[in-house]
């Protein structure tokens, strides 16, 4: 009531001068100011104390950074990210779609994989897959030419340590992925089936032309998490004797024990990585949230600002 | 007996033991405008889909335009038809939806041309030239490159209108069109319908707008708990109901 007043008022009596000209003053916020000048102080501090301490050996550091080694090592580790989330992506969607399909055996064959592979460490299916022939002898009855022991070798060749890193990483990526992808089209609202259908549209084109993309926009932040999570996971294939960059860097350190400068040259190319995919996924992102709230807000600020 | 636009004989349609629609008769000329009308619940929607049959009936006869929705029949049979084929035979009728249902990750012009490239592989240009005469039809040309989430509700009526009409339907459905509209955008949404109607497409259209119903309709049909209760011409239904629960609805209405 009390301020409705004064508004009626104002509509009718024009305001002084004085009024309609006076500056907006912004809310101050002290406190949080000082808390925060307080944490840049802190931070810069240690910073400057982190790169004057000797003890770090930067120029070992810098020595390494770009040794071939190391090098190798990182684009080793960023194959094994892109391919294994290549493959877990693609499997994972076809994962989703048979879980949510009518089909109840085909829904229960998802439901079972991803059951198995989430259920058990990703360290397991590694060295299972690592010694799928010695277990599997059986596989090299389907060859063609030769005995047991010809037969045994030919299988080892066949699933070769970076074979079996690139299988195991990316089937059991396929698992998590086909969860996140389900929920996503878990998140399409279901009237855009119908929308589509009434339209003439089903299948498969239905899936990819409106559901999916509508599905990316919830995918893709949890499947960027996993994109990183697996650059630095693929440290786990160390146990296959793969020189990804980790491994690389330990072998590198055992030799000459400068342990810290070498896990900090290994620590800073994952870095970069991370940086560069984080990019990647805030352009898709943002090509995906076409058309959502988010970005159409982002749109009018802009006019507003040109106006 | 010449073949009609819409014929249901005994269309029978239950959501688990709950039966929606208790053996529905009517039929749609070639050309004409029916209204249906009823109150909540009546199962006026639950009809209108299985019409293009995105609900399946469980008994009865449905023909679009002389041919079974959905089914084919064979030895005195009805057979679920494979899901391509379904999406084939809806391409005879276009539906608009209450709350528009437009794709909200394409343009305006993408959500037009969206289908007839899709399904019905025709040279891209051709059709983006359609879509645009639709727009500009429908009163939007200059927004084909908007967003749906930028339009009132009234434009994105009016653009779910064009959207059905690229696929070139002998049939539009439309169910509740305007009752998610504010008050001010009702009447240009009408107005295109109304355009629609004088163009001679053959409609049924679900509504609570009795003014529109009464100018624009050939036939009234008023349903009531899954039966049709009283049907004719609106000056008839509308206007000197015969039925109790015809004038019970309309006294509410009014
Ligand atoms: N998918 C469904 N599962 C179960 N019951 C349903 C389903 N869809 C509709 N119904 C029920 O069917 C009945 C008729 O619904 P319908 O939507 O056809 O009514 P309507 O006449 O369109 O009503 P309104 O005017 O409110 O839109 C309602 O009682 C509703 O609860
Ligand atoms: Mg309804």
């Amino acid at each position: 009531m009390q301020t409705q007043k004064p508004l009626e008022q104002a509509g009718h009596v024009p305001a002084t001068a004085v009024e309609e000209s006076a500056p907006v003053i912004a809310l101050k916020h002290p406190v949080r100011n000082a808390i925060a000048v307080l944490i840049v102080v802190v931070a810069a501090l240690a910073a400057i104390d982190v790169a004057l301490n000797d003890r770090y050996h930067w120029d070992v550091v810098a020595s390494y950074l770009f040794a071939p080694r190391i090098l190798t090592g990182a684009v080793l580790t960023l194959v094994l990210t892109l391919v294994s989330m290549s493959v877990g992506i693609s499997l994972g969607a076809v994962l989703a779609i048979m879980r949510l399909s009518e089909n109840p055996i085909l829904s229960m064959i998802a439901r079972a994989y991803i059951w198995f592979f989430r259920g058990t460490p990703l360290l397991v299916q590694l060295i299972f897959w690592y010694n799928i022939a010695a277990l599997y002898p059986v596989i090299a009855l389907g060859l063609p030419f030769g005995g047991p022991s010809m037969v045994l070798g030919s299988a080892n060749v066949l699933i070769s340590p970076l074979g079996a890193a690139l299988l195991g990483l990316s089937l059991n990526e396929a698992a998590y992925m086909a969860e996140i992808i389900r929920g996503g089209i878990g998140s399409v609202d279901r009237v855009q089936y119908d929308a589509s259908k009434a339209l003439g549209m089903s299948g498969s084109k239905l899936m990819r032309r409106i559901i999916l993309p509508q599905a990316m926009r919830v995918v893709l932040p949890p499947t960027g998490n996993q994109v990183i999570s697996m650059l630095k996971g693929t440290s786990l294939v160390s146990v296959l004797a793969i020189s990804d960059l980790l491994y690389s860097a330990q072998i590198i350190y055992s030799e000459n024990y400068q342990t810290i400068p070498l896990l900090i040259v290994a620590s800073l190319w994952y870095l970069l990585m991370t940086t560069i995919l984080s990019f990647f996924q805030e352009k898709l992102e943002r090509h995906y949230g076409r058309g959502f709230d988010s970005v159409i807000k982002r749109k009018r600020s802009r006019k507003v600002r040109s106006a | 007996m010449s073949t009609a636009m819409v014929e249901a004989k005994g269309v029978r349609k239950s959501y688990g033991n709950l039966e929606i629609l208790k053996g529905i008769d009517l039929r749609v000329e070639h050309g004409s405008v029916t209204c249906l009308i009823g109150p909540s619940g009546s199962g006026k929607t639950t009809f209108l889909r299985c019409i293009n049959h995105l609900e399946k009936i469980n008994a009865g006869r449905l023909y679009v335009d002389g041919s079974l929705v959905g089914y084919e029949e064979r030895n005195g049979r009805l057979h679920e038809m494979r899901d391509k084929a379904t999406a084939a035979s809806r391409r005879a009728s276009g539906m608009v939806f209450q709350r528009f249902n437009l794709f909200p990750h394409m343009t305006i012009m993408g959500n037009i041309i969206e289908a007839p490239i899709q399904v019905q592989g025709r040279p891209r240009k051709e059709i983006i030239a359609e879509a645009q005469v639709l727009l500009d039809r429908v009163g939007l040309g200059d927004r084909g490159r908007s967003y749906p989430q930028e339009l009132s509700g009234g434009q994105q009526q009016r653009v779910a209108i064009a959207r059905a009409l690229a696929m070139k339907p002998k049939l539009m459905l439309f169910d509740e069109p305007t009752s998610a509209l504010d008050p001010e955008l009702v009447g240009e949404v009408l107005d295109v319908m109304k355009d629609l109607a004088e163009e001679g497409m053959s409609m049924v259209v679900v509504t609570h707008e009795l003014a529109f119903a009464r100018q624009v309709a050939d036939h009234v049909i008023f349903m009531d708990q899954g039966v049709v209760v009283e049907s004719g011409p609106p000056s008839q239904v509308l206007d000197d109901p015969q039925h109790e629960r015809t004038k019970a609805f309309l006294s509410k209405v009014l």
